[in-house]
């Protein structure tokens, strides 16, 4: 209508400028994320403080210092220590773990035979990888493989005796050889008690179901190293005089004992997150109890607590280092024997093979924990009722 | 209608008794039980017979008997011409002693660390997760040995004890500490503790009955801070200081007087506690991300600062997530403490492994152990399940 003067408002768009210099970069996310305010700088301050107290010294121990090669405990000692290092010297002896490698991944496994145990766990990794990775195709064949074939070939390889394989008793089994196999036969066994033991729980009959409870609450209330006295001290006197049990399958017994509590619950989980339909609709189908169990929930519910079968295999798997208690030498169980052999006894020792037991321990631990996590994302995906 | 009625009435039962599932039911119940008392029954006769061929008396009736082995820590007075049953007890109070402690530790790390990998600071948060990375991926075992085998036993010999503060030091005989030596009136100290705790309580309940009704708040935390403090100590003065520090003195080759505390029960504490701080640590902060962030943004909108919102907001909520998970930690806690057989803090399993070693009683003992440590899951499983209903929200 009227023709103002609008000079003074700008005619055109101002052009986009770069965000002021403190408000990108590295010096922005600095102030964003470590110097907020005065907390956060302290926090940092303190932090910074704490890796520079610990990791420089850790460094130098682990890698700098350290000993990697020797043959005995005189590179790993100080002179006054009756060494060849200078006094105030102290480094990670890998000489000691270098030395005692093959001990602590076969224990004392006859020399000539170990390439049993070799074959063994590579036949299981390459049976267990395609597995694992869910785009692999022919899953039924691989899981036949891997759980009806697989146990017997590994059987026969590692404990031998037939088709002319020598005979090793497992009084002569030890490392990581023994963490492997009683982690890995115990949950394999303990994973078809729990899954009976959690529908007994869920039962109708107040027998079966009181028998259950009674089991589970009872093992799970009770620490592992218990149980494992129990099945070493009295499952001798319960068998029939002259019925001897080998210390291995002792061990495995109280083992599978404890891992099928946890499984159970774990099981009883999965029955529990499923919908009442489900149930409804196999029985208005017709289907027997075990049709309906192994046809239609069991194939759900254990799917859907593949994470919380993965982290009780990994407590299991932590837990195997117990049987040390009734003789049996694990990995952590031969790392920490080895710390008496009087050829390399020295201060750094036992640290030194200590924290090659926990590196051991934890790719192991950490890696099926990420595979876990993995898994639970990937089955969150449709299975939200 | 009235035929459909009368087909039924004239068809009690078509399927046969076998088929019926109720039937059914009762006679594979009936079959459980058979089975298992036959397996038992044999299991008991093999035992019976077993144990008279090693010529070991069954029953309770050892725990009366002299034990003749010495405990290296005891909490209630014991020697060599005690009892197997107060060395039992012994070891129960020492498996106690070692979870009270831990558990009060591994709550606090693990609270403090779960709040810090939620933290907004990069570095803090990044050093939080490497602490719960590594220490929940590794077998309690191997940090109870990390503790005795890496750390205290490689400390210096008692010769050149590493000296700490107020007169303590540090060896490879263990921590010694000054010891207080009391004097007459010394009883004062505790009662007026006692006192105080008494009247925080006292307090704290007439504040929230007032702050429910007027809407005033009373310091509360500042209160019993200066009662817990202050009482105590004007005790202390009015008694005159009634206690002297007895210092532990270097010797040639040991440190004596002060108190000791011996390098299995600290490396087993250690260990349970920076362990289980890890898993708590994950608890925590899965309640506190459990806590909708519409709760934070609302105590915001109300003005509420950073502190008070987490202090009056979020943190009560997430207790409610928190606390279930907790209660099992704290019982895994209790019942990794049986780990101390393998470094030999004398526990209830290791004084256990003894009395079995020496007496034969493996049945007994077993039992024994497993009563306990059912007992003490069961007692510590009621509490936090009453603690669990006093904080749960009160749905209006």
């Amino acid at each position: 209508m009227q023709e103002h003067d609008l000079s003074f408002v700008r005619a055109e768009m101002v052009l986009a400028q770069a965000a002021p210099s403190r408000e990108r970069g590295l010096t922005a996310w600095l102030r964003k994320n470590m110097f907020a305010s005065v907390t956060d700088t302290i926090l940092t301050l303190l932090g910074l403080f704490l890796i520079a107290w610990f990791l420089p010294g850790f460094l130098r121990w682990a890698f700098v210092d350290a000993q990697w090669t020797g043959a005995d405990r005189t590179v790993c000692a100080t002179a006054s220590q009756g060494g060849v290092q200078p006094d105030g010297w102290s480094g990670a002896c890998w000489a000691f773990v270098n030395a005692k490698f093959a001990q602590f991944m076969y224990g004392r496994y006859t020399l000539s035979e170990r390439w049993r145990v070799d074959l063994t766990a590579i036949l299981f990794v390459l049976l267990l990888v395609p597995l694992l990775i869910p785009r692999f195709p022919r899953k039924g064949l691989n899981a036949i493989l891997l759980f009806l074939v697989f146990p017997f070939v590994a059987f026969f390889l590692l404990v031998g005796g037939y088709f002319g394989l020598r005979y090793v008793p497992t009084t002569e089994w030890g490392g990581l050889l023994v963490t492997m196999v009683l982690s890995i036969v115990g949950i394999a066994i303990s994973l078809p008690f729990g899954i009976v033991l959690a529908l007994g729980r869920r039962s109708q009959m107040p027998a079966i179901k009181l028998i259950c409870v009674i089991f589970i609450e009872v093992v799970r209330g009770v620490p592992l190293v218990t149980v494992l006295f129990l099945a070493s001290v009295m499952l001798p006197l319960f068998m029939p005089a002259g019925m001897t049990f080998d210390r291995f399958l002792r061990a495995l017994v109280g083992v599978v004992l404890f891992a099928s509590a946890y499984m159970a619950e774990v099981v009883r989980g999965g029955l529990q997150a499923m919908p009442k339909g489900q149930y409804e609709g196999a029985d208005s189908l017709g289907l027997s109890y075990w049709q309906k169990m192994n046809l239609i929930i069991l194939p759900q519910a254990l799917k859907l607590v593949i994470p919380g079968i993965v982290n009780t295999f990994i407590g299991l798997f932590k837990d195997t280092s117990l049987v040390y208690i009734i003789g049996m030498f694990d990995l952590l169980g031969i790392v920490r024997q080895n710390f008496t052999d009087a050829n390399w006894a020295s201060a750094q020792t036992p640290m030194s093979g200590l924290l090659f037991a926990g590196f051991v321990f934890w790719i192991f631990c950490f890696g099926m924990s990420r595979y876990s996590i993995y898994m639970e994302r990937r089955l969150d995906t449709g299975q939200r009722s | 209608m009235a035929s459909q009625d009368t087909l039924h009435a004239s068809d009690p039962a078509r399927v046969s008794w076998m088929n019926d599932p109720k039937i059914r039911g009762i006679i594979f119940q009936v079959l459980v039980v058979a089975i298992l008392s036959a397996a038992i029954y044999w299991i008991w006769g093999n035992t019976v017979e077993n144990l008279r061929r090693a010529n070991i008396s069954s029953g309770y009736g050892f725990l009366n008997g002299r034990s003749g082995f010495d405990v290296s820590q005891s909490l209630i007075h014991f020697n060599a011409d005690s009892t197997f049953g107060r060395a039992l007890i012994v070891g129960l109070l020492n498996t106690v002693l070692v979870a009270v402690v831990g558990v009060i530790t591994a709550t606090i790390l693990g609270f403090l660390i779960g709040i810090g990998r939620l933290s907004g600071n990069w570095l803090i948060a990044k050093i939080c997760m490497i602490y719960v990375e590594i220490f929940r991926n590794i077998p309690p075992l191997l940090v109870i040995f990390f503790w005795y085998l890496g750390v205290l036993s490689v400390l210096p010999a008692p010769r050149d004890s590493i000296g700490l503060p107020f007169g303590s030091y540090l060896n490879s005989r263990g921590f010694f500490l000054p010891k207080a030596i009391w004097e007459e009136g010394a009883w004062l100290i505790p009662a007026a503790l006692v006192v105080a705790i008494i009247a925080i309580f006292a307090i704290a309940r007439w504040s929230y009955r007032r702050q429910m009704k007027t809407g005033q708040r009373f310091p509360v935390l500042l209160t019993a801070l200066v009662l817990i403090l202050g009482l105590p100590t004007l005790a202390t003065l009015a008694a005159g200081v009634p206690f002297t520090f007895e210092y532990p003195q270097q010797g040639a080759f040991n440190l004596t007087g002060g108190s000791q505390i011996k390098p299995e029960f600290l490396s087993l504490y250690l260990a349970l506690s920076f362990y289980t701080a890890a898993f708590i640590a994950e608890i925590v902060r899965a309640g506190i991300l459990g806590v909708s962030r519409g709760q934070t943004e609302a105590a915001n909108a109300l003005g509420l600062r950073a502190g008070p919102t987490l202090r009056l907001v979020v943190v009560p909520q997430a207790m409610r997530i928190i606390i279930p998970p907790l209660t099992s930690q704290y019982l895994n806690l209790t019942k990794n403490s049986s780990l101390a057989v393998f470094v030999g803090y004398p526990d209830l399993v290791q004084i256990g492994q003894t009395t079995m070693n020496q007496t034969g009683q493996a049945i007994e003992v077993v039992s024994i152990w497993m009563l306990i440590y059912l007992g003490l899951s069961l007692s510590m499983s009621l509490f936090m399940n009453w603690f669990n209903d006093r904080m749960a929200l009160v749905e209006r």
